[in-house]
């Protein structure tokens, strides 16, 4: 049986990972992404696990520490991230809270497509400036492996969608 | 002094995960060298961002052939320390990038196999190579997205970019056969459910590719003669440069971190 402080301990571990935002997308924590998926405690000693967005973001890493150094000032000691690969991360995991920060903070949120292997595939992405949805695809991959780069015909801003995964 | 090249015992398991890893190293080393010379910012950074996809499957698999070696090797020795006869990939990934139209037919050659290839590998029996090749297949249905648009672009464009792109297929086409082709040792993983048979997604293969060329306004070569050798370590002159390149920082300063 887990003891009544034992869960409030492990409440608190994940608290404190979960306060780790994503580095190219502070609004959004790791929790918020779906990144954060599981926190286990064994006595003092905490064990995080985090699932990689794709194979070679460069952010990872930098989470990773993040994690150990938050863990570390909420009072744990030898924190340990693992990586793992099983399920793999989807943009399905985005909760919705998440879905509305990144909008707010001008990045258009992941939408289901219509077929990933359609080729010039005709996806309506709101602007998440003006909300229009005459917009069109500038490049498939923008400034971070997760983005691709926009434009908006009706406001003329470019802004980033965060692509379905 | 340089540092000398590791041993690798090269059981089945640790051969095959050391093919698909040196595939996507090399390969994404190549569109690497693109970061500051694509025509275009977009594709500066698409080409960047598919080479980043590329060199994270392959820390995921180098890591893996380490660990099924389970000796002292790992992904960075497994990378950097290695001669060019040690290296497995395919002929294809390290041919020179040419122009855009050949990185692309090359990029259009590999991504219609690794996506068919890596959804396949899903149902490996092998767990950790059935979660690389989960994030994989995502990461692939992008990569063949983004070449199969450019070389439908690039054939059904000026009749400069049709010539460049036909050319590129021409050329590259002899390096293709060699996706296809397994040996005793793989064919015993394939028999115990940890690889698939890449044979069987040649058909597959050949319609996808068929597709794109076609709205391309271009055309497949006819003839079937293919060229063979990277799998067993016999690459083109092309690798020993790019090797020079990509290992001279761990060759010059041995155990050199950040």
């Amino acid at each position: 049986m887990v003891s009544e402080r034992e869960s409030e301990l492990r409440q608190r571990a994940w608290d404190a990972a979960a306060s780790v935002v994503d580095p190219e997308i502070p609004v959004l924590s790791i929790a918020d992404l779906g990144v954060l998926r599981d926190v286990t405690l064994d006595g003092d000693r905490v064990e995080v696990a985090i699932t990689p967005t794709y194979s070679g973001c460069p952010a990872m890493n930098m989470i990773a520490l993040e994690i150990e150094i938050a863990l570390e000032r909420a009072g744990f000691r030898r924190p340990k991230v693992l990586t793992v690969l099983s399920p793999a991360w989807t943009t399905d995991w985005m909760s919705e809270a998440g879905r509305q920060k990144l909008r707010a903070y001008g990045i258009a949120p992941p939408q289901a497509a219509s077929s990933r292997r359609a080729l010039f595939g005709a996806q309506a992405i709101a602007c998440p400036q003006c909300g229009s949805d005459k917009t069109e695809l500038l490049s498939e991959f923008g400034s971070t492996s997760c983005k691709a780069l926009w434009r908006c015909r009706a406001c003329r801003e470019p802004f980033d969608y965060f692509k379905c995964h | 002094m340089a540092a000398a090249n590791i041993q690798v015992s090269e059981t089945p398991l640790v051969l095959y995960a050391l093919r698909r890893a040196d595939d996507a190293l090399i390969l994404g080393h190549r569109l690497s060298e693109w970061c500051g010379h694509a025509p275009m910012l977009e594709e500066d950074m698409a080409l960047s961002n598919i080479a980043l996809d590329l060199i994270g499957q392959a820390r995921e698999l180098y890591s893996y052939a380490a660990k099924a070696e389970g000796r002292d090797n790992d992904e960075d020795k497994l990378a950097y320390l290695r001669d060019v006869r040690q290296y497995r990939n395919l002929l294809l990934v390290e041919q020179p990038n040419g122009d855009f139209a050949q990185t692309l037919v090359r990029q259009l050659f590999y991504s219609a196999f690794a996506d068919l290839y890596w959804r396949a590998m899903m149902t490996s029996r092998d767990a950790t190579l059935a979660a690389i090749a989960a994030k994989s297949e995502k990461e692939s249905a992008y990569h063949l997205r983004h070449a199969s648009e450019w070389i439908i672009r690039l054939g059904d464009g000026t009749d400069e970019s049709h010539a460049r792109a036909q050319a590129a297929i021409d050329q590259l086409w002899a390096f293709t056969g060699e996706m296809f082709v397994v040996d005793d040792g793989e064919r015993a993983l394939i028999h115990a459910g940890i690889a698939i048979d890449p044979g069987t997604l040649r058909g597959r293969w050949l319609t996808t590719l068929s597709d794109v060329v076609k709205e391309a306004t271009l055309t497949l070569p006819q003839n079937d003669w293919m060229q063979q050798g990277g799998r067993a370590g016999r690459h083109s002159e092309h690798l020993g440069h790019l090797l020079s390149e990509l290992q001279s920082m761990q060759r010059t300063f041995p155990g050199q971190t950040w």
